[in-house]
């Protein structure tokens, strides 16, 4: 069995198309996040309480939120939880906002929606399945963290780049993780789904991903620009892209199968995870094809025209 | 099979069978007990209570300077040097000691007590007008925090051992040196874990100056406007029911938490909870000396106030001389007795802390996540297999036993090293699953390039591992690279993460290139030349 035989697609005729499509979704992403739904980050980020209770019978969502208002407790919000396939669970996410979990007044807010819970229901009526508070400063920097953990690694994938093939092929490699990664926090923003912890780690789940498909890619044009030198940069680098598809749409499509079973079947609390994979790998996929490749195409073309001789024929050999 | 293939074939086996003892060890007790005994479960995976916990280890130093005052103070005199002050003058700068005043024909001989060895732990300045000025050396303040962190682990460690909660772990955490992770296993109501570790308990008794008073304002009246430098005012209600009043005590304690060796929840004549407490020998004869120069019929009566958490709890006259039993009435409830008793006898934290985070997670939503991972990773590890196996037939079982292969010793990895298995671990699994296909996909897809050109089998075989070799070694080596930062840099659920990725992808270097191959081999040898290969 075969998926394609011989494949003679022109991949870097197509890249305004691509570079559309790129732009469109990007920029939608860095709207909604600088003016609609901003960077949705969770209470790990953020700082603030969050309490997720369990209730034996369908919660309603009123007296919920009047046994809240009676007890005083302020500036909350309820959000029914549901799995993917959107059945309602009994389940309700209280949160509060940063101010309740100062790094003194820790969990003032938690004590207080307990308090309101066992005024207003049963104790058999309800169970706490999960209490996150994070204080101000940890939050900040379990962010910073977070932030600078993925900058030193890609800073780090591109050094080896550099070192195994050339400078170029690391820069276009990071870009389109960069790229993967922008859009990716983009659908986060323009559905309004809350980035967690979790998340980070699918995001960083991500960024392996697409840059072992880009990686595939280039392995291929180092590999025939050693065997033919006089073929133009252009044309090379579609049949290196024509020659690894099989290989990159098996691979992708059996990734993307995984991560569908772990959004579909994963339950709620894997939800925002499995989203981001699901969009990753999507995304990951494309841009080895569309924008990693095609910019390694770009450079030589803006060398080549600068009167420079180009870099990439004198790629490194493969060598292992 | 050839002696060769018969050796690699056996060496797999042998791996396979390390890696399998890896998570089961010996088998007893069903299949799921004995992975569970070998594999940690996150907090995230398995409920628990999980606290972040920060130590304000400035406190440690602010104190360390308030004795080093009284002890220079005295080590003056001692050299016939009277008429200095020595104090602290910034608040901001809790690590300067200034001392002025010190008359010109002393200076020498101050200099002599200041650049002595007993104060080694601070630069001196001194200058023209003979002023001198202590500054804690940064080395000193940063062996005094590290002190500080150590000794509030242990002190939290003990509390939470008497709590007993099993397998709890408690570890210093973050870059810095003043946070501390707690994390404690199956514990549902973090509220009580916090108070307990929380309480300072930091209980001293002070010598009686002055006092009562009803307000700060009337105790500085009371004494000409100033506090005097070795003393302070504190607050407390004194006894049981009264109100809040001032006392001016010393600044220096007779007797602090460390000097205690036991305390126990008792009773009183009248019934009333109080604490019982035995004093170490050598605090004991301190407090003899002193309760016996200051008890009732002595020429110097006096009395002591007992301070909890710079709250004044009990002051009361000293009747006689103690030596080393007492007891300490301060209208406690019976679990404040006892939970008091609990933190004297595990020693006062040396700094006060402030809770960073708290996040808890019931055991039936971390069970649901096992299960929900579990069931996602199975089904699609399952739609993976069958893909492959229709895709490349024979081919497809290599791949298949190579990702089976893979999660073993991936597993066994994580049960050899005792790491944690987290949520964010399992996307690294998920990842290790697909780059593990992925490398299998490389090298087929390369074999068929391969025999598409013409090659005969065994040279497409060669061939194509040899070119994806190049290909799977760059892709793992990257991530490799890239995991590790994540480990140095990243916190708990990043490094999560980075763990299984790295376990899992160097298993993948041996299990989808070596394995895969040998299996090719091992089907190429019993087929004649020129044979097809099912691909």
């Amino acid at each position: 069995m075969e998926l394609f035989h011989n494949p003679n697609i022109d991949w870097l005729g197509k890249k305004w198309y691509f570079l559309g499509f790129s732009l469109v979704f990007s920029i939608a992403g860095i709207l909604s996040m600088a003016f609609w739904h901003h960077v949705p980050l969770g209470v790990d980020f953020k700082g603030g309480t969050q309490i997720r209770v369990d209730f034996t019978q369908m919660p309603n969502e009123e007296h919920v939120r009047h046994a809240m208002d009676q007890a005083g407790v302020r500036d909350f919000t309820i959000q029914r939880v549901s799995d993917p396939s959107g059945h309602a669970a009994n389940k309700v996410i209280i949160s509060l906002p940063e101010s309740t979990a100062t790094d003194t007044a820790h969990d003032a807010g938690r004590e207080a929606v307990e308090h309101a819970l066992s005024a207003n229901y049963h104790d058999s009526a309800f169970t706490i399945e999960q209490v996150q508070i994070v204080g101000p400063t940890a939050g900040k920097q379990l962010q910073e963290q977070a932030i600078e953990a993925t900058l030193y690694s890609l800073l780090g994938m591109l050094i080896y780049l550099w070192f195994r093939f050339e400078l170029i092929y690391g820069v276009a490699a990071v870009a389109a993780v960069f790229h993967d990664t922008l859009i990716t926090i983009g659908a986060f923003s323009l559905t309004n789904k809350e980035i967690t912890l979790t998340v980070i780690a699918a995001i960083l789940t991500l960024i392996g991903y697409s840059m072992n498909d880009t990686i595939v890619v280039f392995d291929r044009i180092r590999e025939n620009l050693a065997l033919s030198r006089r073929e133009p940069l252009g044309d090379l680098v579609n049949r290196s892209i024509n020659q690894t598809l099989s290989r990159t749409v098996i691979s992708s499509g059996l990734t993307f199968m995984t991560v569908l079973c772990l959004y579909l079947f994963g339950g709620e609390v894997l939800n925002g995870f499995s989203f981001a994979l699901v969009v990753g790998i999507l995304i990951g996929t494309y841009s080895s094809i569309a924008v990693a490749a095609p910019m390694l195409v770009a450079y030589q073309e803006w060398r080549a025209k600068r009167g420079k001789t180009a870099v990439l024929p004198a790629a490194k050999r493969a060598r292992t | 099979m050839g002696k060769n293939l018969t050796a690699k074939a056996a060496f797999i086996v042998g791996i396979l069978l390390v890696f399998v003892f890896g998570f089961l060890g010996i088998p007893h007790g069903g299949l799921k007990q004995s992975i569970l005994r070998h594999i940690n479960l996150g907090l995230d995976l398995k409920g628990g209570v999980h606290l972040v916990l920060q130590v304000h280890v400035a406190e440690a130093v602010t104190s360390t300077t308030d004795h080093d005052v009284a002890r220079l103070e005295a080590d003056l005199q001692k050299a016939g040097i009277t008429g200095a002050t020595v104090g602290k003058t910034d608040p901001a700068n809790p690590e300067t000691i200034v001392v002025s005043g010190i008359p010109p024909t002393k200076l020498a001989d101050a200099r002599g007590v200041l650049e002595g060895n007993d104060y080694a732990n601070y630069d001196v300045a001194t200058n023209s007008a003979g002023n001198s000025t202590l500054t804690m050396k940064p080395s000193a303040i940063a062996d005094l925090n590290l002190r500080t962190l150590n000794t509030s682990i242990d002190t939290i460690r003990e509390r939470i051992d008497k709590l007993g909660v099993t397998e709890p772990q408690i570890q210093k955490y973050g870059l810095g040196e003043n946070e501390i992770l707690v994390e404690l296993p199956g514990v549902k109501d973090p509220a009580e874990v916090e108070d307990v570790i929380q309480s300072t308990a930091k209980l001293s008794i002070h010598a009686v100056v002055g006092g009562p008073y009803g307000t700060d304002a009337e105790a500085l009246q009371a004494n000409n406007g100033a506090i005097p430098p070795d003393s302070m005012l504190m607050h407390g209600s004194g006894s049981a029911g009264m109100p809040d009043q001032v006392w001016l005590l010393k600044r220096n304690s007779e007797v602090e938490g460390t000097d205690f060796r036991d305390a126990q929840p008792s009773t009183d004549q009248n019934g009333r909870p109080n604490i019982h407490f035995t004093l170490t020998t050598e605090a004991g004869d301190r407090f003899y000396k002193y309760t016996s120069t200051h008890s009732k019929s002595s020429a110097t009566p006096g009395s002591m106030a007992i301070l909890l958490d710079n709250k004044v709890r009990e002051v009361a006259s000293i009747d006689g001389a103690i030596r080393d039993n007492g007891e300490i009435t301060g209208g406690f409830t019976k679990q404040q007795a006892s939970d008091l008793s609990l933190m004297l006898r595990t020693g006062a934290l040396p700094a006060s802390i402030s809770y960073l985070e708290t996040r808890v997670v019931g055991p039936s939503l971390g069970a649901a996540s096992i299960r929900q991972g579990v069931i996602a990773a199975v089904a699609g590890m399952l739609a993976v297999m069958i893909f492959m196996l229709i895709y490349y037939k024979g081919a497809g079982i290599n791949a298949d036993l190579a990702l089976i292969l893979n999660l073993v010793i991936l597993l066994g990895f994580m049960g050899f090293a005792g790491a944690t298995l987290t949520l964010p671990g399992i996307a690294g699994v998920i990842l290790t699953i697909g780059m593990g296909v992925d490398s299998n996909v490389l090298i087929f897809e390369r074999i068929r390039e391969e025999l598409r050109n013409g090659k005969s089998t065994p040279v497409a075989v060669q061939q194509g591992f040899a070119h994806a070799w190049t290909t799977i070694f760059d892709t793992h080596v990257t991530t490799i690279v890239s995991a590790a930062i994540l480990f140095l840099f990243g916190s708990g659920p990043v490094q999560g993460f980075a763990v299984t990725l790295v376990f899992g992808l160097l298993a993948n270097l041996f299990t989808a290139v070596y394995v895969s191959r040998v299996i090719f081999d091992a089907i190429l040898e019993r087929k004649e030349r020129g044979a097809t290969l099912s691909i």
